[in-house]
């Protein structure tokens, strides 16, 4: 028989990670909701994002120690706008022309790009598992049976920031409108006078500002390597099929479903099963609501 | 109609000459030509898969000519961009399933006024579009996919309003709507004509089409095969023949 209040924990800190997976999965689902890509590059440039933070805190790149000290969540104000500027620029020089091509060549060059950021992060930053670590990133508050760590919860509020913003954007603003008319009926918004082109470089430079904020949460949380984006992209992927897309509100709550099964995969069986045990909630939703779980 | 002749330029708004366009590999244009003069309402008339809607899809920008030239006030938009030719003041009205169906009814509106020319003429054009259809102001808030067939074009005709063009091209607005609601939509047609919108729109409904256009062409697969004045193309014995079957 399972303590009840022993529960409380694996609750508390699921949902709260679900705050993580739902800030990963936003990028991806913008991207694929307006141009129709599966951008299997985002688990690495939400990574790029987090090697970005840990050079700017620490310093470190290649064999340089270089004096650098700024705190990761202070050192937003550079990585958004870098990362946007970024976005903006693979779509507007890569992707747009891509697809000129044919429907599967943004795919390849996303591909493409996914390799060039773990080869470039092993380079510059090997393969050693690394971590965000400022002074508050140990800091736990205990309530009752429940130990909640600090970068659990900023995360989760990080997230709910990042939802609400978004959401804004999409409603009040004529880009964001522009960007969910394209998603919805892109002939009409063509008839409409929507610059295609130009919606797509702002709607992918929004999703790496996002992914921005993902990969230093990620890096608060979790350790990393140049190899992680993957796994961190299907967790993303998850979170995008349970949620549905279109959705911010259904993103939120597919992280935080996700955050759920991971935590007490981990607390009723066994953490090896965690992966496993989400890859299956991920096949039932799939099976039978493959809209997702809010749909659209 | 006698009775706006005086106000109707002779200058063409728009002018279409000698177009070639295909839809992929097929070649859905041969030779086409056409004219509408500022002030004027003009229908195409033609069966599926006429070229019809190719045809507006051309001058709206979505496929170029690969032969011929089409001009707007003088300027030549054959090879432009879509949403530079919505700049330019020409709007292109699809049929009722051209709305964005998840965004609210008040904004596919303002998606309507997206153009710079438009958006600062956003208030009045939107108290206009209310005026002509208070439907859409009570269901403002309501999801635009949950509007009936009629209420949707509608709609896509307040959009194309909000747009403040001076030529509208209008799709195939009666597609699957009952007759009373197609004679509404073309009584504010006409309103809409009223306030110095020139109007171009495609029918399959011949006598409808000859009731509402001062002037019309006839396209058979690909090609205009008859021309003219509306009341005189009601007279002509081929169209009798051809379209009355009489």
């Amino acid at each position: 028989m399972v303590d009840i209040s022993s529960l409380a924990g694996p609750l508390v800190n699921g949902i709260l990670w679900g705050g993580l997976f739902a800030l990963i999965g936003m990028g991806l689902s913008l991207v694929f909701g307006v141009m129709n890509l599966i951008n299997v590059a985002h688990g690495d440039l939400v990574i790029l994002a987090t090697y970005f933070a840990f050079f700017l805190s620490t310093g470190i790149v290649l064999r340089h120690n270089l004096p650098l000290d700024i705190d990761p969540i202070l050192s937003l104000v550079i990585i958004i706008p870098v990362m946007f500027g970024l976005g903006y620029a693979i779509q507007k020089f890569l992707l747009n022309r891509a697809r000129t091509v044919s429907a599967e060549a943004p795919l390849i060059i996303a591909f493409g790009i996914s390799l060039i950021i773990q080869n470039a992060a092993l380079r510059l930053w090997t393969p050693m598992a690394r971590r965000l670590t400022p002074p508050y990133a140990l800091d736990v508050f205990i309530i009752g049976p429940v130990r909640i760590p600090l970068v659990y919860l900023i995360a989760f509020v990080a997230a709910l920031i990042m939802v609400f913003l978004l959401r804004e954007f999409l409603r009040r603003t004529y880009l964001g409108r522009a960007i969910s008319a394209t998603a919805q009926n892109k002939r009409a918004s063509h008839l409409m006078g929507v610059n295609t082109g130009r919606v797509y470089s702002f709607a992918f430079a929004i999703a790496m500002a996002v992914a921005a904020v993902a990969g230093i949460c990620l890096g608060l949380i979790f350790s990393f390597t140049p190899e992680k984006g993957i796994a961190f992209l299907i967790i993303a992927f998850g979170v995008v099929i349970i949620g549905g897309l279109g959705s911010m509100v259904g993103t939120l709550l597919g992280g935080i479903i996700m955050g759920l099964v991971m935590t007490f995969g981990g607390f009723l069986l066994d953490t090896r099963w965690q992966m496993l045990l989400l890859y299956l909630v991920v096949i039932v939703v799939l099976a039978a609501r493959p809209q997702g779980i809010l749909g659209r | 109609m006698e009775k706006r002749a005086q106000e109707i330029s002779q200058e063409p708004l728009l002018k279409i000459s000698n177009i070639d366009v295909f839809q992929g590999t097929f070649k859905a244009l041969w030779d086409v030509s056409l004219e509408v003069k500022a002030g004027e309402i003009v229908g195409l008339i033609g069966a599926n898969t006429s070229g019809k809607s190719t045809l507006l899809d051309t001058v709206s920008g979505l496929l170029h000519p690969v032969k011929g030239k089409i001009e707007f006030d003088g300027q030549d938009i054959s090879t432009m961009d879509p949403f530079r030719i919505v700049e330019l003041g020409i709007t292109q009205v699809p049929e009722g399933r051209g709305i964005f169906p998840d965004m609210s009814v008040l904004d596919n509106l303002i998606m309507g006024s997206y153009s710079k020319r438009a958006r600062s003429r956003k208030k009045e054009n939107l108290e206009n579009v209310y005026q002509h259809f208070p439907m859409l102001e009570t269901r403002k808030k309501q999801t635009a996919k949950t509007l009936s067939g009629g209420e949707q074009q509608m709609l896509v005709l307040g959009r194309g309003l909000m747009a403040d063009p001076k030529l509208m091209l209008l799709d195939e607005m009666s597609l699957g709507l009952a007759p009373i609601i197609i004679t509404s939509l073309y009584k504010a047609l006409q309103e809409i004509r009223e306030r110095g919108i020139t109007i171009l729109f495609v029918e399959q409904n011949v006598r409808r089409s000859l009731q509402e256009a001062d002037r019309a062409y006839i396209l058979e697969v690909g090609r205009i095969t008859l021309s003219g004045i509306a009341e005189e193309l009601r007279e002509e014995e081929e169209v009798k023949k051809a379209y009355f079957g009489v």
